[in-house]
């Protein structure tokens, strides 16, 4: 070992301490009026919902309930400036979707969008699935629920596939005991985190109706409707511009076609699909443009063409 | 007599609202938090009983106040203290560390003197507390 440890400071973690204080709102008179779109643009939700709208093709119900928890947010801010208790919103929510729906990103951004409304002290999200939660053997479980629910305090926790939290199949399984000290918590420390409980449709509906408990709790079911052609092939665009790809005016079609092939085909996951069948073509485009072994200018390069995507096996079949 | 050990010692106790701000700007500062308790004041007796590890990864002050809570009530009648470490020397080194939770009666210390050869004394601090047996000090 060359550097000594036990001396001289390492660099701050976190940078300073950054000391913030919030001045104190006296009550408002009853006959006070509120500019409400001030009230918006200070609150900087707009520019969460409008890069939302911007950034993620479709899921029109899923967008309309995002608005709809950020109106009702921000109308309850209001509300308390006139000195109006009212308890705070359940905002436990459970996705459910088929692969790729977008359900995790979704997530990201809410857990941004509710810290900027005030709801949620901190905003960052923790991403965990069984694995996370349940433990090994018995008294495992307990503390590492615990540890989770803690590190996800103050933003919101998502639970990837949480129907495998409960096991039918065996009685012994300590899922259960995690889905007890979730709904414990989920209860008493609404203040402190917002539960997303993610997962297919019949597979969560089925994990409901085996606990009902948990059903109960969560104010909003949210389901993500799958892709239609135009939106995977919009959602292809998007992920090409941002990777400063474009497509020749001949591969818009065969990429329309790939995407209409690809969704027939089993195990189709949406708008994951699309972004693997972009790595493929990127492989295939580098490969052709190194196997002409020709000069090649900022057009070739950016540029990807039919064949790019015609030499995938979707196009193999009958 | 009360007694004053670690940080804000001197302040009246913190409310739980006080002791997440003070959390919060351990966590800020990137110091994980641990919770400990015991029932022996001396203010020599330094390695206090830990409750559970050290919290890392914490980001918001809530995590550690339930920790303090659950504390609280396995220990109603004993000292709590939370400390936090500050990892950037290489070695634990202790940043912050203040009681947030003290007996309703805390009898306090005697003096003893005790005196040895050649009419020298020796002084040793007495906690009342300690006439008791350990877990059962401050029940009443």
């Amino acid at each position: 070992m060359t550097e000594r440890l036990g001396f001289g400071m390492r660099p701050a973690p976190n940078g300073d301490a950054a000391a913030e204080e919030e001045p104190a709102v006296a009550t408002l008179p009853p006959d006070a009026r509120i500019d409400l779109a001030r009230e918006r643009a200070d609150s900087h939700a707009d520019e969460v919902l409008d890069a939302l709208d911007r950034e993620l093709v479709g899921l029109v119900p899923v967008k309309t309930r995002i608005r709809e928890t950020a109106a009702l947010l921000l109308i309850d801010r209001v509300r308390a400036r006139f000195g109006i208790d009212s308890a705070r919103p359940n905002l436990h929510m459970c996705f459910t979707g088929s692969p790729g729906t977008g359900k995790t990103t979704v997530a990201v951004r809410l857990a941004e969008l509710l810290h900027r409304l005030g709801y949620l002290r901190r905003g960052h999200l923790v991403t965990v699935t069984r694995d996370d939660l349940v433990g090994q053997y018995v008294g495992h479980t307990a503390p590492k629920t615990k540890e989770v629910l803690k590190r996800a305090m103050g933003g919101v926790l998502f639970i990837d596939e949480a129907y495998y939290l409960y096991r039918a199949e065996n009685e012994r399984d300590y899922g259960q005991e995690s889905i007890e000290i979730l709904l414990q918590v989920m209860e008493n420390q609404r203040d402190d985190l917002v539960v997303v409980l993610a997962g297919y449709k019949d597979r969560m509906d089925s994990f409901f109706a085996s606990n009902p408990g948990m059903s109960s709790r969560i104010a909003h079911h949210i389901d993500f409707p799958d892709y239609t052609g135009d939106e995977l092939e919009a959602i292809g665009r998007l992920m090409l511009a941002r990777e400063g790809y474009s497509l020749a005016e001949e591969a818009i079609p065969v990429f329309r076609e790939y995407l209409d092939r690809r969704r027939e085909q089993p195990r189709f996951a949406n708008a994951r699909s699309v972004r693997n069948a972009i790595e493929r073509a990127r492989l295939r485009h580098a490969n052709r443009l190194i196997a002409t072994a020709g000069e090649v200018g900022l057009a070739e390069l950016t540029t990807l063409t039919p064949e790019d995507f015609l030499a995938s096996r979707v196009f193999a079949a009958p | 007599m009360r007694i004053t050990q670690g940080t804000f010692s001197y302040l009246p106790d913190f409310t739980d609202e006080e002791i997440s701000a003070q959390i919060a700007y351990a966590l800020d500062n990137g110091w994980p938090c641990s919770v400990e308790f015991t029932d022996d004041p001396h203010p020599r007796n330094s390695y206090w009983e830990m409750w559970g590890l050290p919290m890392f990864d914490l980001k918001d002050p809530a995590g550690v106040l339930y920790e303090i809570n659950q504390c609280r009530q396995a220990y109603p009648d004993q000292y709590i203290r939370l400390n936090a470490y500050d990892a950037r020397y290489g070695r634990q080194t202790t940043a912050l560390s203040f009681i947030v939770q003290r007996p309703a009666v805390e009898p306090g210390f005697r003096l003893d003197r005790q005196e040895t050869a050649d009419r020298q004394v020796r002084y040793q601090m007495h906690a009342y507390a300690l006439d008791r047996p350990e877990g059962d000090r401050y029940t009443r």
